[in-house]
């Protein structure tokens, strides 16, 4: 059942294609960064901004908006480029990446920069952050949603599963945590690291109601929330099959992906060239 | 302002204090919300759940997670009173006070209960003389040592006034003995002056503050006069008040229910070594060792901190 108009999906194509260009290349201008991580979210954060997400870019603390929880702050570029294409700052300013006194900080910083929700980046704690911010939205009645990103490595944190427990068991049906199963955290494979098993599986045993969708396919991604979102009474979660360094085969077939320096001539040729293509993808 | 209680025997267990100060701010504000982590029983925060039931959130045994909601709760505009024993917040979500909290500046005030001797029958696992020194050494902190049951209700109603930020008290669950009549009132970084005196300088906080007044008096009775300042509030420290009276005193004294390593005693001695302050200084405390297991009532007379070692501490420490 893909809900998606055809326009939307072409519209969505562009977003995600502009936050990878976007994202790439203030990483790559500030010498290097968290690539891999976040690419593999780019096309879960243009079906985010680009439609699920009700935001105002001209009143960042709208009361009435959706939150945002990227549990997994080292992905900052991707929502900072998301963020920025959404009208919440310039463009301009993710050249700032990085450098002193920015506002665009490796990690996402609520105080800092417009439409971050939340202080994430020792990993784990956005997950119970998350918890806190849908536990007040329910008190005071709020319809509006709150999207957890959670990397897999990241499940190798206990505080994860402490918040999951307390989200499950308190029927957290406004919050929808979502699993970004990229497969590869710093040190290597997850397979070879801390093996994860069937994530899914773990998740519907901690009670939550979870759904896998391919990380690149935007209309599945966008049916996914569609349907959690009106699933009510349980906790809620999808789990994406990624890959890291998704969208731009330069990144998803280099081994170590995770951080990438930009200190090689062949390297940072390669990525121009991946850039104009993302580029014609948004602008054609 | 502050008035001395002069009767001395035990208050109000300083847990019933908590939850009775939470539900009168609960009464006006139902912003103010209370979280426990499956310790509502001990804390008597069950209190709460069952007269103000949609503000309490018993988180189960997750403290990490509990200071992480408590800082989802502050990012939605409420203001969260989290409990759990000393050691169980200062040193196991250090980095969710940290980070979740201080960090973001998110509002999350704390009751740390039963720190150093306090631990009693739950022992040396369960005992903390480093929660001061941890908290502390966050920056933009504020770190309170209650004296006694007046002095805890006037912080946990302070602490709603106070903004975001982390804001840690310390205090046993049981009672303590008096200090204060009632209904006096505190500024946060302003010591307490108690008695006045001209040879030594005696700085105290917590429950601590009766045995200092006892050395005070054992001490007057052999020609000694010493000040007695509370030191409620570890930080910000009231430098002002510590070098006003350290002049002319022959030495100074401080007493905590805490290692001397990181608590009051280091926090004045770095005060007055950064002001050349060239008074001798005693730091009684926890002098760097586990806790135990056994009744608070052993446990202080294990590390020393009874009215009576103290005062011979003092005694032998500037030869009185």
């Amino acid at each position: 059942m893909f809900i998606l108009k055809q326009e939307e999906l072409q519209k969505l194509q562009k977003l995600a294609a502009h936050i990878r260009f976007d994202a790439i290349q203030a990483i790559k201008n500030v010498g290097q960064g968290h690539i891999g991580g976040s690419l593999s979210i780019s096309d879960l954060l243009a079906v985010l901004y680009g439609k699920q997400m009700k935001f105002n870019a001209d009143d960042p603390n709208w009361e009435l908006r959706d939150r945002l929880v990227l549990s997994k702050g080292h992905a900052g570029p991707a929502l900072y480029s998301a963020l920025a294409i959404s009208g919440f700052f310039d463009e301009e300013k993710l050249s700032t990446l990085n450098k002193g006194g920015t506002s665009l900080p490796s990690h996402p910083d609520h105080l800092r920069t417009p439409g971050v929700d939340a202080t994430t980046g020792s990993l784990g704690q956005g997950t119970s952050q998350a918890a806190g911010i849908a536990t007040g939205l329910k008190l005071r009645e709020s319809k509006n949603f709150v999207y957890l990103i959670v990397g897999e490595g990241e499940l190798n944190e206990g505080q994860c599963w402490e918040a999951f427990q307390y989200i499950a068991s308190n029927k957290l049906d406004n919050l929808i945590v979502i699993i970004d199963d990229n497969k590869k955290q710093l040190d290597g494979w997850t397979d070879d690291v801390i093996k994860q098993w069937d994530i899914a599986s773990k998740m519907r045993s901690f009670g939550f109601n979870t759904i896998q969708v391919k990380g690149d396919n935007l209309e599945s991604i966008d049916d996914g929330i569609e349907y959690l979102k009106t699933t009510k009474d349980t906790a809620n979660c999808m789990v994406l099959d990624s890959v890291k360094g998704a969208g731009v085969p330069l990144f998803e077939n280099m081994e170590n992906n995770h951080s990438v320096k930009f200190n090689d001539d062949e390297l940072n040729s390669q990525t121009d060239e991946a850039l104009a293509k993302l580029q014609s993808i948004y602008e054609g | 302002m502050f008035k001395l209680d002069e009767r001395r025997e035990n208050g109000k267990e300083l847990r019933n204090v908590v939850v009775d100060s939470l539900m009168d701010l609960m009464n006006k504000n139902d912003k103010v919300i209370a979280l426990d982590a499956d310790l509502a029983g001990a804390s008597n925060f069950n209190r709460i759940k069952s007269a103000h039931g949609k503000s309490f959130i018993d988180v189960g045994i997750s403290e990490a997670n509990m200071i992480g909601v408590s800082a989802g709760l502050s990012l939605t505009g409420y203001t969260p009173y989290v409990h759990t024993f000393a050691p169980f917040v200062a040193r196991r979500a250090l980095d969710q006070v940290y980070m979740s909290g201080a960090y973001s500046k998110n509002t999350i005030n704390i009751y740390g209960s039963d720190p150093g001797f306090n631990a009693g029958f739950n022992g040396g696992t369960h005992t903390s003389y480093e929660d001061v020194a941890i908290m502390r050494s966050i920056p933009e902190t504020i770190v309170c040592d209650p004296a006694d049951a007046v002095q805890m209700e006037w912080i946990i109603k302070e602490f709603s006034n106070l903004g975001q930020g982390i804001h840690y008290v310390r205090g046993n669950r049981k009672s303590v003995r008096n200090v204060y009549a009632e209904n006096s009132s505190f500024e946060i970084g302003k010591g307490n002056l108690l008695y006045e005196g001209s040879d030594l300088l005696i700085i105290a906080t917590g429950q601590l503050v009766s045995e200092a007044i006892d050395v005070h008096d054992e001490l007057s009775k052999i020609g000694i006069s010493s000040d007695v300042v509370d030191m409620f509030t570890i930080k910000p420290l009231d430098t002002d008040l510590l070098l006003e009276r350290a002049k002319n005193k022959r030495g100074i004294v401080t007493i905590e229910n805490h290692n001397i390593i990181g608590g009051l005693g280091s926090a004045v001695s770095e005060v007055m070594a950064e002001k050349m302050v060239g008074v001798p200084l005693l730091r009684v405390g926890n002098e760097d060792y586990f806790g135990q297991v056994g009744t608070p009532d052993y446990l202080q007379q294990a590390y020393g901190l009874t009215s009576k070692q103290i005062l011979s501490k003092v005694k032998k420490h500037f030869s009185f």
